[in-house]
């Protein structure tokens, strides 16, 4: 049995505007152990997605189900989730500043969430285990650093710290919301490499949120594909890279400045994402795709496996087995689809 | 295509002082750019990378005369730039334009397009009126614009048409170069490569010279002629970007490049990577000699010692120039020393090691800020 597993989830929030859907029917599962990618552009709906979850989004309307460890998080009361958060699930955002109490000290702040889910453990105890956890994610002089506030960090330290308070109370999922996107390429790598040694020794489960396909390629198991608030495309890591069928997702390959290829012209995807208020008909993606057809535009199509792999769906209508997607692929882009 | 040197930048200094606290005045300086000549040709594009804080953007505005030079000289078609007053400033700003990494802060929000595109001309008293205005519109379609949205405000566009705005008011006088400051930095992966060929048509189109800094790799391969790697307001590492993508020779270009994520999982798995301990080193008072020594996994005793030029190595071609007195040879891995996963976890105690010495490439572990 998968350890999250979401199904059907819906977000709008109502506005002056209108209505916004954040997310339309999104379904994904996570195992122990494995790192689920989630990736989409800005507005594709992948936050929305698991803060709703985790009962972040205030004012939203939320339906659906999300199973984790065999309870529905969404029907639980605000305490139970509460209690559920930071212990069974750790959760780090892109902005370790604005995620750290600057007016309290880091380790203070680590001691203070270890004792909010279990009173019984002394205050002493809870430092040594500050201090702990600071040693593992790499933070030096821990026992002396403990005491720091979070301005005293640097961006890469403070991001550490935010893991180490994630890992606090050894979550089984760990949800890491654009983790590196505030970092640079070096410290990325740290962070990065800190969070894959965590997981190995502890077993945890991670959603990787990211707009960035190499952070993808270097962390998921599995790859979930998002626009507009609903999943294009789903499957295993190298099936995502090398064999994807959908056309949202070949487009953000290509519009990628390859390395390794010279200064040649790039193919971006045309246009710019649709307003969530004002969604257009049918598939959402048909104002932006090169195949689009007449029953893009009317109907929209749901995630179906592609060449009958069960792990591997895409929502498009252009043909899911045979050699009808590459023919397609060749005729737009006068070569193959894959690499 | 590129042709003769535009500009010409030599042992460039950029100071600022450190603001005082209190009553304690403070004498001390960030060395955001600490002597860095660079040559830019006609018709070519220099990509200058490297991590927060290297001093790159600095650089560029001292290039741009935005910022008075501590010390240097900056040519501009053969003039002497660096001493220029506001006057005669202006007419080389029209030549020398801007673009700026974040299209919603750099466009004033309560202004139209029009008159946004419009200001290079009020500026500098050319064309008004209608003529103006035809000119504006000119400049919306060749970015790709529609010229009826004139009468538009900056928050009826999307990012990526955000950044066409600001390019078509770098472009409205014509300017020989243009100095891209992290253009398509803040903007989604699809919309990046929209913008990202714009400028590529436009150099070809218009000739442009083109500085362009970013901090992604990739970008700055994908549209540089020649590249520069900046650590710590030093240059580490120049020559044309094909070679150092392929050969780096500065093990600070070897991690860097090996740090990189890449959206290509086969590669991913081959690929050793190598990972820095720390953090940069404070401006204020950067390391002596080789500013990476500290951090550096090849670092011996005369990198503390003695600063390296920025030379050739033999072999390589004369303008592939890098600063390290050990460079890395041919396919050297520098990620070979790599530890084992408890030596990573469990990172090294400073109290065991003296301070300052804490060279070796030790995995996670950080050096002690000071």
């Amino acid at each position: 049995m998968a350890l999250l597993e979401v199904k059907n989830l819906k977000v709008t929030f109502p506005t002056d505007d209108g209505l916004v859907q954040a997310v339309r029917g999104v379904s994904f599962s996570v195992d122990r152990g494995k790192t689920l990618g989630i990736v989409g552009e800005s507005g594709s709906g992948k936050s929305v997605s698991t803060q709703t979850i985790m009962g972040l989004t205030r004012g939203a309307q939320v339906e659906g189900e999300a199973f984790f460890q065999g309870e529905d998080l969404l029907k639980m009361a605000r305490r139970q989730l509460q209690a559920i958060r930071g212990r069974d699930v750790g959760m780090i955002f892109q902005d370790p500043l604005s995620s750290l109490h600057p007016y309290y000290r880091v380790g203070w702040q680590i001691v203070e969430l270890i004792r909010a889910h279990d009173r019984a453990i002394s205050k002493k105890a809870a430092r040594q285990r500050a201090v702990e956890l600071l040693r593992l994610v790499g933070i030096p002089r821990p026992d002396v650093r403990v005491n720091d506030y979070p301005h005293q960090f640097s961006g890469g330290m403070r991001q550490r710290a935010m893991i180490a308070m994630a890992m606090a109370l050894n979550p089984a999922l760990l949800i890491a919301d654009e983790p590196t996107t505030a970092l640079d390429v070096t410290v990325q790598a740290q962070v990065l490499r800190v969070i894959g040694r965590l997981q190995e020794e502890f077993g945890t489960a991670v959603i990787m949120i990211t707009h960035d396909l190499g952070v993808i390629a270097e962390t998921a198991d599995d790859v979930v594909v998002m626009y507009a608030g609903a999943v294009m495309e789903a499957a295993d890591r190298d099936s995502i890279f090398y064999d994807h069928h959908h056309p949202y997702t070949e487009g953000l390959m290509r519009s990628l400045p390859a390395y390794g290829d010279d200064r040649q012209r790039l193919t971006p995807i045309g246009g710019t994402p649709p307003s969530l208020i004002t969604l257009p008909s049918g598939c959402k993606f048909h104002p932006r795709c090169p195949y689009v057809m007449d029953r893009c535009r009317a109907e929209e199509p749901e995630l179906e496996p592609v060449e009958q792999r069960y792990w591997h769906t895409s929502a498009c209508w252009l043909p899911h087995s045979g050699p009808g997607r590459q023919e397609a692929s060749e005729r737009v882009y006068g070569e193959a689809a894959t690499r | 295509m590129s042709g003769d040197v535009i500009i010409r930048a030599t042992d460039v200094v950029k100071h600022f002082p450190v603001q005082s606290s209190g009553l304690r005045r403070s004498r001390d300086v960030v060395h955001a750019v600490d002597g860095v000549s660079l040559e830019v040709k006609q018709g070519e594009t220099l990509g200058i990378v490297g991590e927060t804080g290297c001093g790159k953007s600095t650089l560029a505005r001292c290039v741009a005369r935005l910022y008075d030079l501590t010390a240097g000289r900056v040519e501009f078609e053969g003039h002497d730039i660096s001493r220029l007053r506001t006057r005669r400033l202006g007419k080389v700003r029209r030549e020398m334009q801007m673009i700026f990494q974040d299209p919603y802060g750099s466009l004033n929000p309560k202004r139209r397009v029009g008159s946004i595109i419009g200001d290079p001309f009020a500026i500098h008293g050319m064309a008004s009126g209608q003529e103006r205005k035809r000119r504006v519109q000119e400049m919306m379609e060749l970015v790709g614009l529609n010229p009826e949205h004139y009468n538009r405000f900056p928050a009826e566009f999307s990012g990526g048409q955000r950044q066409r705005i600001g390019v078509a008011r770098a472009l409205a006088l014509k300017p020989k170069v243009v100095i891209c400051d992290e253009p398509v930095s803040a903007l989604d992966v699809s919309i990046q490569a929209q913008v990202l060929n714009l400028l590529s048509d436009l150099q070809k189109q218009l000739n442009l010279t083109y500085i362009f800094i970013s901090h992604d790799l990739s970008v700055v391969r994908h549209v540089s002629d020649r590249v520069m790697l900046m650590y710590l307001g030093k240059v580490v590492e120049s020559g044309p970007s094909g070679q150092i993508y392929a050969r780096p020779r500065h093990p600070y270009a070897g991690a860097l490049l090996s740090a990189v994520p890449l959206p290509d999982p086969k590669m991913m798995r081959q690929r050793q990577r190598v990972i820095l301990a720390g953090d940069i080193p404070s401006p204020i008072h950067p390391p002596a000699a080789c500013r990476f020594h500290p951090r550096c996994p090849k670092a011996q005793a005369r990198c503390a010692e003695e600063e390296p030029a920025l030379v050739a190595r033999l072999g390589d071609p004369a303008d592939h120039t890098a600063a390290c007195h050990f460079p890395l040879a041919e396919g050297e891995n520098l990620a070979e020393a790599r530890p084992t996963l408890a030596e990573e976890l469990r990172v090294v105690e400073p109290e065991a090691v003296p301070d300052g010495a804490e060279l070796g490439y030790d995995g996670l572990a950080e050096r002690s800020n000071p």
